[in-house]
C-alpha cells in the first residue's frame, strides 16, 4: 500500500512493534505515542486492559447506536408480521377472538426484537472491527504470538502520516520496558 | 505473634474482598497454559474417554429412539387422552430450563460485576447450548410428523396458511428459537480472543487452519478490544431479559390454559426461579468432574463451587416458597376443582412423585446452610444430583397430575411411561453429556482473556493510581481531540 519505506531487508516496511511486559508500561507507552499525534496505530494486548481506551484516546464505539436501531427495527417487524399475516393475508378465526389484539402479540414482538438486536450486536461488532481478517502483516512477527498470551504491544503503521523510520523509532525505543522491531509488509 | 506485617495484609485484604478469584502463584502465561494445555494434550485423561464412551452409546439410544417414533408414530408412548404431554414436554421444560443457569452466569452476572463469575462462564454458556439443543428435539418430535416442523415458522407454505401468533405454542417457537441463537452468539463471541490464543500456540497444520479459521484473525487490538466489550456488554443486557422471557413463555404453556393446577399467576417467576435453580445444579454437577479431570483447581476453585452452592440455596428456596403459595392460593381461591388438583398432587397417585419432587428441590438443599456442606466435593454433588432429579420431577408432576385429573371424573386417566419413553429421557442425557464432553476436549473451556483481566496483573499499580475498581481515573484524557480515532465507528 505504501512503498516509502522499506525493511533492513528491503521488504515494503508494515510499520514497527513495540513490547512491553506489564500493563504499566503499555499505558505509560500508549499515552505518549497519542500526544506525539499518531493516528495509525493500535494496542494489542492478550485481555481487555481497562483505562486503555482513554490513554490512547479512542473515540467511543458507535455501536450501540446500531444496535438500538436494530432493536426498534426488529419491534415494526414482528409486530409487521403478526399483523399482516393474522389480518391481512390470511384472517385465522380462533374462538371469535379480535384479529390483532397487541398483548396478544407482545411476546413474539419481544423476541423478534432482542433477536435482530442480538444479530446486530454480533454483526456489527465484527463489521466495525473489520473482522474475519485472516491475514494481516503482524502475524509474520514471531514475538507477536505472545499477545494473545501474555505479553503487551504498540504497533505504529507506516502508512501514517506522521510515520518516520528514525523518528518513531527513536520515540518507541524511548518508551520504558520497550522492545521495538521492524514487521514487514 | 510472629506474625509480619507482610503476612497479615493479605491475609486482612482476604478477609475485606474474600478468597482470590484466582489461587496465588498463576500468572498471565500460567492461566493459558493451563487452560490451553487441556485441548493440546494428545489423549485426555481415562475417565474422558469412559464417560464420552458410556455417553455416545446413550446418544446413540437416543437417535434410535427417535428413529422408531417417526417410522411409528406417538403411539409408542405412553401417551394418551387425556395425558397427552408426557415425557416430551416434562423432558423440553427440564432440559431449557438447565439452559437458563449458563445465560444467569454469562450474562446477568456479568451486568452486576460478579467477577468471580469469569472462571466457569464458558462451562456455563456451552452447557446452556446443549441443554437448548436437548430442549428443541422434544416440541419437534412429539408433533408427531416431524416432518412438516416448518409450518410452526412463520414461512410460506403449501397451505397458504401462517401460524397463529395468539397460541403460547408458538410464542414459545420463537423464544426457544432466538434464545438458542442468542446463546450461541454470546458463547462464540466470548470464545473468539481464546480461540486466538489457541491458535497462536497451535503446531499442527490441522490445529492451526481449525482454530485459525474460527477465531477470525483475532489481534488482539485494543481498538477491536473497545468494540468488542461493548458488543458483550449490549449482548448481557439482551440476554438478560431473554432469558427471562423464555421460561416465562415456556409456563405460559401451562398458565394461558384452563387446566387446574396450571392456571395460575404466579407460574412465570416460578419458572424461571427453578430453571436457574435446576440449571446451577447442573453447573455444579458439570464443572466439579472437570476441574478434577483437568487440573483447575486454581482458576475454578472452592470460592466459585462456594458461590454457585449459595444461589442453589436460595434459588431452591424460591422454588419452596412457590410451592407453598401455590398450595395457598388453591385453597383461599375456594375453587373445589382447583383445592383438588393440589391434594390428589400431595395424596393422589402420583403422590410418589411430588414428595420426591418436594424433598430433592426444597428440603435437601437447605443443606447448604452449613458451610461444611458448602465447601465439600460429596455433599455437593450428592445435593446436585438431587436438585436435577427433583427438578425433572417438577415439571412431571405438574403436567402429568392436573392432565390425569381435570374437571370431570369421567374424563380421568392414568399415564405410564413405556419402554420408548424412558429410552428417549436416558438417551437425551447420552446427547447432552457427548456434546459436552467434545466441548471439553476441542475448545477453550475456561474464558482465558476474562479469568486474566480480573487477575492482579491487570491492575494498575502507579503510585497515582488509587482507588478500585475498572476505572482508572488517572489516566488523564487527551486535552484536544485533534488524534482522535480517524477509525472509530
Amino acid at each position: 500500500m505504501n512503498g516509502r519505506w522499506t525493511t533492513a531487508d528491503g521488504a515494503p516496511l508494515f510499520g514497527l512493534l513495540a513490547e512491553f511486559e506489564d500493563v504499566d508500561a503499555l499505558i505509560e507507552g500508549a499515552q505518549k505515542v497519542r500526544d506525539a499525534g499518531y493516528t495509525k496505530w493500535d494496542a494489542h494486548t492478550p485481555f481487555p486492559v481497562h483505562g486503555l481506551d482513554d490513554a490512547m484516546g479512542i473515540r467511543h464505539t458507535k455501536l450501540s447506536y446500531l444496535v438500538f436501531a436494530a432493536g426498534v427495527f426488529g419491534v415494526f417487524a414482528g409486530l409487521g408480521l403478526q399483523w399482516w399475516t393474522n389480518t391481512v393475508d390470511y384472517p385465522l378465526i380462533i374462538s371469535g377472538k379480535p384479529f390483532f389484539a397487541l398483548p396478544a402479540n407482545i411476546p413474539v414482538l419481544f423476541e423478534v426484537m432482542v433477536l435482530f438486536a442480538a444479530a446486530a450486536a454480533f454483526v456489527g461488532m465484527l463489521a466495525f472491527n473489520n473482522l474475519p481478517l485472516w491475514y494481516h502483516s503482524l502475524f509474520k512477527s514471531r514475538r507477536f504470538l505472545r499477545a494473545t498470551d501474555d505479553r503487551f504491544f504498540i504497533s505504529i503503521e507506516a502508512r501514517d502520516p506522521k510515520f518516520d523510520p528514525r523518528a518513531t523509532r527513536a520515540l518507541l525505543t524511548s518508551l520504558r520496558g520497550a522492545a521495538v522491531e521492524e514487521v514487514e509488509e | 505473634m510472629s506474625r509480619s506485617t507482610a503476612e497479615a495484609v493479605p491475609a486482612l485484604d482476604e478477609r475485606i474482598r474474600g478468597e482470590p478469584l484466582v489461587a496465588q502463584g498463576e500468572t498471565l502465561a500460567s492461566v493459558t497454559e493451563t487452560v490451553c494445555r487441556i485441548v493440546e494434550k494428545p489423549h485426555p485423561p481415562r475417565a474422558w474417554y469412559v464417560a464420552f464412551g458410556i455417553s455416545a452409546m446413550l446418544a446413540g439410544l437416543l437417535f434410535a429412539m427417535v428413529g422408531y417414533l417417526l417410522l411409528e408414530g406417538t403411539g409408542v408412548w405412553g401417551i394418551n387422552v387425556p395425558v397427552g404431554w408426557g415425557f416430551d414436554i416434562t423432558n423440553f421444560v427440564f432440559w431449557v430450563g438447565i439452559g437458563h443457569a449458563g445465560t444467569l452466569i454469562s450474562a446477568i452476572l456479568f451486568l452486576f460485576r460478579q467477577k468471580w463469575r469469569t472462571s466457569i462462564n464458558r462451562f456455563a454458556e456451552a452447557m446452556t447450548i446443549f441443554a437448548v439443543v436437548c430442549a428443541g428435539l422434544f416440541p419437534a418430535i412429539h408433533v408427531g410428523r416431524a416432518w412438516v416442523e416448518y409450518w410452526m415458522f412463520p414461512i410460506p407454505n403449501n397451505l397458504s396458511m401462517w401460524p397463529n401468533f395468539r397460541s403460547p405454542l408458538l410464542w414459545d417457537v420463537f423464544a426457544v428459537s432466538t434464545y438458542m441463537i442468542v446463546s450461541l452468539l454470546f458463547w462464540y463471541m466470548g470464545m473468539i480472543p481464546d480461540l486466538a490464543t489457541l491458535r497462536d500456540r497451535a503446531r499442527t497444520p490441522l490445529r492451526r487452519f481449525f482454530y485459525g479459521f474460527f477465531s477470525l484473525g483475532w489481534r488482539g487490538s485494543n481498538r477491536q478490544w473497545h468494540r468488542y466489550e461493548r458488543a458483550y456488554l449490549l449482548l448481557a443486557a439482551l440476554a438478560t431479559p431473554l432469558v427471562l422471557s423464555v421460561h416465562s413463555v415456556v409456563s405460559f404453556d401451562f398458565a394461558v390454559s384452563l387446566v387446574p393446577g396450571w392456571h395460575a399467576t404466579i407460574f412465570p417467576p416460578y419458572f424461571v426461579a427453578g430453571a436457574i435453580f435446576g440449571g446451577f445444579a447442573m453447573v455444579l454437577l458439570l464443572i466439579v468432574p472437570s476441574r478434577e479431570w483437568f487440573g483447575l483447581k486454581n482458576l475454578i476453585t472452592m470460592r466459585h463451587l462456594e458461590n454457585m452452592t449459595k444461589i442453589v440455596l436460595a434459588t431452591g428456596s424460591m422454588v419452596g416458597y412457590a410451592y407453598l403459595i401455590e398450595i395457598f392460593i388453591a385453597w383461599y381461591s375456594g375453587n373445589a376443582v382447583e383445592r383438588f388438583a393440589f391434594s390428589n398432587r400431595a395424596f393422589g397417585p402420583y403422590a410418589w412423585a411430588f414428595w420426591t419432587m418436594v424433598s430433592c428441590n426444597v428440603l435437601l438443599p437447605q443443606l447448604f446452610w452449613f458451610k461444611r456442606l458448602r465447601r465439600s466435593i460429596p455433599a455437593i454433588l450428592f445435593i446436585a444430583v438431587a436438585v436435577n432429579i427433583g427438578m425433572w420431577f417438577e415439571r412431571y408432576v405438574i403436567i402429568v397430575t392436573s392432565l390425569s385429573r381435570d374437571f370431570l371424573p369421567s374424563s380421568w386417566g392414568h399415564f405410564t411411561p413405556t419402554w420408548v419413553d424412558l429410552c428417549t429421557l436416558l438417551g437425551s442425557f447420552g446427547l447432552f453429556f457427548t456434546l459436552f464432553l467434545l466441548f471439553l476436549r476441542f475448545l477453550p473451556i475456561v474464558a482465558i482473556a476474562e479469568v486474566k483481566s480480573v487477575m492482579p496483573d491487570a491492575k494498575l499499580d502507579r503510585d497515582v493510581h488509587h482507588g478500585q475498581g475498572d476505572y482508572h481515573g488517572d489516566i488523564p484524557r487527551q486535552h484536544e481531540r485533534q488524534f482522535g480515532d480517524p477509525e472509530a465507528d
